[in-house]
């Protein structure tokens, strides 16, 4: 038995090796120059650390014409990310609070068909969805990128606050009726006090899936509002002058730590915006 | 006074009754137009000569005729089912052992939990930057495993067009297991522990419990784990483009990678309709049996 258990344990702890093992490299790699990356291997340890890939993936590094680094497409990524996410979600709150509890004929057939947003391949709305934000002189833009992520953000923020409310007892919302609050009363004084955990795990949801788009982005930004997973993309493609590896893990590092510093501090809600988007989405 | 009151509150009585409908408004606008009208759109799309712009021209299944006509077309879709099948059985295995080893008891459970699931927060095309480095011909893994004493060792499927693909298969496993181990385990923890101790009591040993008692209930996680990973599968394209760029050549091109050369580089847009709607059925048939079996079993329980 102690010999299984042991096994067990040597098992769990080679798995979480080998999926710290990508992390551990591009620190490592990131940590080196360039001559070191030629002398050492992946997994060595740098001999004299140096923030050089860093500061120049921050600041300078190519990601195509210009050479500016990542720091402005980081904040393009921020602009873009901050009022999509506050808008899906509070889009989301209302319309999961009527059809929680406000259902009229054919709301359960609205949300069913809303639903299904959930799982389209993007492919397929990708060249109207262009020709609209082109008609609406939105190409390239950020408040372009902002609607299109709004837009096919609400299919996921409304399942998780209709299927959050939906728990809800009837009485409660009856009484409170009955007592003369009005829909916005209801939902303020009754639905709000208790949503915490929803808000917590909707925004962290919708933040990591607009952070880390590319698709859209790719498609729907231009030159100067590009996102930070498109710059990288062209950072790491770029090769003005050598291929730096350091600069490129730097760079990669840089584009994942929002998401991982929120994955760390918030695990708990992370997990559960995973299962409830995955499993009933 | 009171008349007029009266009539007021007849007024917000009826703003308020009409409050839910308002709400849902917008979203029912934007997705009657940006979802299924767009849909048709792209349907009818393909069914057009549209090249540079949409020009509403039908030519019939031409475009379709043309897309499995076009080789590049074939690799995407054979690479679709291999790349498939390979990330979905990987990543039910190593999620499902993982989970059930985790059920153990295990010390320090949570922090091992967190290293196997934080891929998951991490963009695709981060992953993507980081495999490539690791796989980096010269100087990725070969380069370690030379490093060892194996001077011999090669490892150059990036740069390798029969196994490009399989760069794809890994990075995507490494990034997509934790989440299947997290499903598996919420599975496990559901399951009723009185009935395994009975499958005990009747002599069964710890692995025949798993196989015969825990499995079956397990089912339906297995049922959403597969939709789940197919519909990654299907949707994959920033891995790809981030990892071998569909290269070398296009040996490593996904369906997702096909339809955005084509219809934003390429400038051929009729085809990329004609793609993109094929991906969409091919996520119909994935997903209108999980949902009708799905909705049977709600109305059944």
């Amino acid at each position: 038995m102690a010999i299984g258990r042991i096994g067990i344990y040597a098992l769990l702890l080679a798995f979480a090796a080998v999926y710290l093992m990508p992390l551990y490299v591009m620190v490592m790699t990131s940590l080196k120059d360039i001559e070191e990356i030629r002398q050492g291997n992946l997994l060595s340890l740098p001999e004299s650390p140096t923030f050089y890939a860093w500061v120049k993936a921050w600041g300078s590094a190519c990601t195509g014409s210009e050479c500016e680094g990542l720091a402005p497409f980081f904040f393009n990524s921020i602009r873009i990310v901050v009022p999509a996410v506050l808008i899906s979600t509070l889009i989301g709150a209302l319309n999961g609070y009527v059809l929680a509890k406000w259902k009229f004929r054919g709301s359960e057939l609205l949300f069913g068909a809303l639903l299904f947003g959930c799982f389209i391949p993007f492919q397929v709305i990708l060249l109207p969805m262009a020709r609209l934000l082109a008609t609406l002189g939105l190409a390239n833009t950020v408040t372009g990128l902002v609607l299109v992520h709004v837009i096919y953000g609400i299919a996921f923020t409304t399942l998780f606050f209709r299927n959050f409310y939906v728990s809800v007892p009837n009485e409660l919302v009856k009484a409170a009726q009955l007592d003369g609050a009005n829909f916005f009363q209801i939902f303020r004084h009754i639905f709000l006090p208790i949503s915490v955990p929803i808000f917590t795990v909707t925004i962290i949801w919708q933040f990591t899936q607009i952070w880390n788009d590319f698709l859209f982005g790719v498609v729907y930004s231009g030159p100067g509002t590009q996102p930070i997973t498109v710059a990288l993309n062209n950072l790491v493609n770029t090769s003005v002058g050598g291929k730096e590896y350091n600069v490129d893990m730097a760079a990669a590092l840089i584009a994942a730590l929002p998401t991982l510093v929120v994955y760390v501090l918030a695990g708990k809600y992370f997990v559960r915006g995973l299962t409830a988007g995955a499993v009933k989405g | 006074m009171t008349q007029n009151a009266h009539k007021r509150s007849g007024i917000a009585d009826r703003l308020e009754a009409w409050l839910p409908k308002i709400i849902l408004a917008p979203t029912t606008l934007a997705m009657i137009v940006c979802m299924y009208g767009f849909i048709l759109w792209t349907g009818a799309l393909s069914f057009t000569k549209s090249r540079m712009l949409p020009q509403w021209e039908f030519v019939g299944f031409l475009q379709f005729e043309k897309l499995f006509a076009n080789p590049r077309w074939d690799v995407a879709l054979s690479n679709l089912v291999v790349f498939g099948f390979l990330f979905i059985a990987i990543s039910l295995l190593i999620g499902l052992l993982l989970a059930i080893f985790l059920d153990q008891k295990i010390r320090g459970e949570g922090a091992i939990r967190t290293i196997y699931l934080y891929p998951m927060a991490v963009s695709f095309v981060v992953t993507g930057t980081a495999w490539k480095w690791i796989l980096n011909p010269g100087l990725g893994i070969e380069k370690l495993v030379r490093d060892f004493g194996f001077t011999d060792f090669e490892f150059r499927w990036l740069v390798d067009q029969e196994m490009a693909i399989y760069t794809i298969v890994i990075a995507a496993v490494w990034q997509s297991s934790g989440f299947v181990m997290a499903m598996f385990l919420a599975g496990l923890r559901g399951v009723d522990d009185s009935l395994v101790k009975a499958a005990q009591i009747d002599g069964a040993n710890a692995w025949q419990s798993y196989w015969h008692v825990i499995l079956p209930i397990l089912r339906p996680v297995f049922f959403s784990a597969i939709v789940i990973l197919s519909h990654i599968a299907i949707k994959s394209f920033d891995l790809v483009q981030a990892l071998t760029g569909g290269g070398p050549g296009y040996a490593s091109d996904l369906p997702a990678n096909f339809m955005y050369t084509f219809a934003f580089n390429r400038a051929q847009m009729g085809i990329g309709a004609a793609s993109a709607m094929i991906m969409l059925f091919g996520v119909l048939a994935i997903l209108v049996p999980y949902l009708y079996s799905e909705l049977r079993g709600s109305n059944r329980g």
